[in-house]
This record gives structure tokens, sequence and C-alpha cells, in this order.
């Protein structure tokens, strides 16, 4: 699953900033998953689980889903992923890389292609605690 | 707020010994089909090799390598199919013929995506078949895959030659390593104009390739391709240099 490759870059990414930071333990992480990556909540967790270092042992993963919402750049109009109907293929292709979405999805108003991803897209780490 | 992707490029780019990217200043000069045949090159020399394709809005490698029907595996991450010995990977395989315009900031959310998630595995060689220019993904490369070494394409004309100058000083200013530039697309009455621009950079001159009027033909031929002029030229020239 391509949620074990997010889940290497999470823990590699924290490790990386309890070294950086000096910590001696990490109490918690916060993880935004956006929506239009539509990352299977329950199996990143478990990826964590089971790839963390002894050094993440305890740290507990907190894991947000932020809604997606795209905004088109053309004419202004802002509107959420949920609205969009895809076929299991071009959600697959949007799974592995978001950006497909230009390729697949319109502006509802004007047609265009030419949106931004104004929330919810890729994974975000929000927070670290730890105590040094 | 900080994009975990960052941190894992280079782990995952740590199982491949050399990463060449080829690069020109300006589109049509044969960069792709140089990246395609090098790549070929290589997997007939017994490398074990791999192709990205990082011209995003407008790939085209996949026609020269007939690269129809293939599909990534999602195992642990994004491994690529493997073509002619070659593992490939390119946004087309997402999306299919469809057309995406793409701004600055997407191009290296994608360029950001694929070196984070492709799990290459040991590769000896690397080719990164980049979009003409020094605009985002360039930058994005120099950022990111600091130890790319830069195969450099122009064809004999004043005009692309202007390009590839302010790519080769982009290049020589931020310490990237230069293998050297190749000619492709000489004609008949070619002068030595280009040899000496690129000698006068300090740069390497590696050679130049000769149109040949029966690539065109060969493109998605890949047994055809590999007996043109233009692949053994190009074999050639970058025999004692990437083999």
């Amino acid at each position: 699953m391509h949620e074990w490759a997010l889940a290497e870059a999470i823990i590699s990414a924290v490790s990386e900033v309890a070294d950086k930071e000096n910590f001696k333990e990490v109490k918690s992480v916060l993880v935004l998953v956006g929506e239009l990556q539509q990352v299977d909540r329950e199996v990143l967790k478990f990826a964590i689980t089971q790839l963390r270092p002894d050094k993440l042992a305890k740290t507990r993963f907190i894991i947000r889903v932020v809604r997606a919402s795209f905004t088109c750049k053309a004419c202004g109009h802002k509107w959420p992923f949920r609205e969009s109907v895809l076929q299991d293929w071009v959600k697959e292709a949007i799974h592995f890389v978001p950006e497909v979405a230009h390729a697949y999805i319109r502006c509802p108003v004007c047609g265009s292609p030419d949106f931004e991803i104004s929330g919810g897209r890729g994974v975000w780490i929000a927070g670290i605690r730890g105590e040094r | 707020m900080f994009d975990p992707r960052i941190s894992i490029i280079d782990d995952r780019l740590s199982t491949i010994d050399r990463v060449i990217a080829v690069v020109s200043g300006k589109g049509g000069v044969g960069k792709s089909v140089i990246a395609s045949t090098l790549a070929l090159l290589l997997a007939k020399e017994g490398f074990k090799v791999g192709l990205l394709d990082v011209d995003f809005t407008s790939p085209t490698t996949h026609v020269v390598l007939n690269a129809s029907g293939l599909q990534p595996i999602e195992d642990k991450g994004i491994v690529p199919p493997e073509i002619h010995g070659i593992k490939y990977m390119s946004l087309v395989f997402y999306l299919g013929n469809t057309i995406s315009p793409l701004r600055g900031t997407e191009l290296t959310n994608i360029l950001l995506e694929i070196l984070a998630y492709t799990c290459w595995g040991r590769l000896d060689i690397l080719i990164i078949d980049m979009p003409p220019g020094i605009s985002d993904l360039m930058l994005d490369m120099l950022k990111y895959v600091k130890r790319a070494g830069y195969l450099i394409v122009t064809t004999p004309s004043k005009m692309s030659f202007e390009t590839v100058r302010k790519l080769i000083m982009l290049l020589k200013g931020l310490g990237a390593q230069i293998i050297g530039v190749v000619e492709n697309m000489l004609m008949s009455g070619s002068t030595e104009y280009i040899r000496r621009e690129v000698e006068a950079l300090r740069e390497r001159y590696l050679g130049g390739i000769h149109y040949d009027t029966s690539l065109e033909e060969s493109l998605g031929n890949v047994e055809e391709l590999l007996k043109t002029g233009f692949a053994l030229e190009l074999k050639s020239i970058l025999q004692n240099i990437i083999m």
C-alpha cells in the first residue's frame, strides 16, 4: 500500500526533528492528511505502528483528515472535492499523485482545468510535542 | 507545518549509484529521445537502469519506448514497471491521453511525490528526462537531487545554444556537476560554433550526432531505434563517459 511509503516519510521526518530538537521523548505528533489523496487512515496508522523505531515507540500519532477544496483561477469559483464524481481508477490515480486531479476535474462553473488545490492536499506534519 | 516527503527523498535515492539528468535550454532538441536511447543502451550493456520522465505536462519518453499498457505496482510505495530492461516511471501512467495543464507549484508537488514514494530498488544509473528551460522543475532538481549530473543537449542553432549558455551558467553557479554538452541534429553544413562556445565556457563538448532521417520511423520500435545512426553515434559519444 502507498500508505506504507507515507508512513516511512512521516517517521523519517519526525525522527529528524526529534534529533534536531534533542527530544528525549516524542510525546505526540499531529499528522494532517488531505482528503484529496484518499489515504486509508487505519492502514496509515497501522503502518506507522509497524515501522516506527524504538525511540518513537510511545509516541501518540494523531491523524486528522482535512477536507479538500478547489479554487478556480479562471473565474474564482470555490468548490469542495467531495462534489466531484470520479471513477475508481481516477480516484486511484489521484491517490498516488494528487495533481492528476487537474486532468480529470474541471471547474463546475466555467469548465477550466486551471484551479488551485486550496486545501486538503497531501500529508503534513502539523505539530510535534516532545520532552528534552 | 512541514512536508514529510522531503525527509525521505535521499533515502529513496540511496539505492541508486548515479543520477543523470538530461537537460536543454529549449524544447525540440531531442532531449527525450537521447534520454530514452541512453537508458536503452545502458540496459543493453547490462546496467541496472531507471528512466524517469519529469516533463510532466508533455511527457514523450513512453512514445520512444512504446510503453503502453504499463502500470506501476503499489507495494509499500510505487514500484515502477519494467520495459526493455528499464525501470520506467512517467506521469503518463496516471494521465493516459488526458491533458494536464499545470502551474509551477503543482509541478513541484508532483516531483516531490514521485521522488518520495517511488521505490526504484538497486540501480546503477537513473536517467531523468527533464523539461526544457530553467524554471521550476530545474530549480527543484537542484534543490532536492543535489547529486545529479547534468547531460546537456543542444542543436547547432545559435538560438538553442543561447538558452544552453544560461543553463550552463546556472548549473555552474550552483556548483552542479555538468557531464558535458551533446550537439544533436548536426546538418551537413554545421560549423564548429557549438564546440567553440562550450569550450569557451570551460565545459566539455562531448560530440555531435548527425540528423538522422530514419530516427522518426524507429520511435516506438526499440530494436530498430538501436540500429539507427543516431543511436550508434550517441553510444560512441557516451561510451567512455557514462557506460
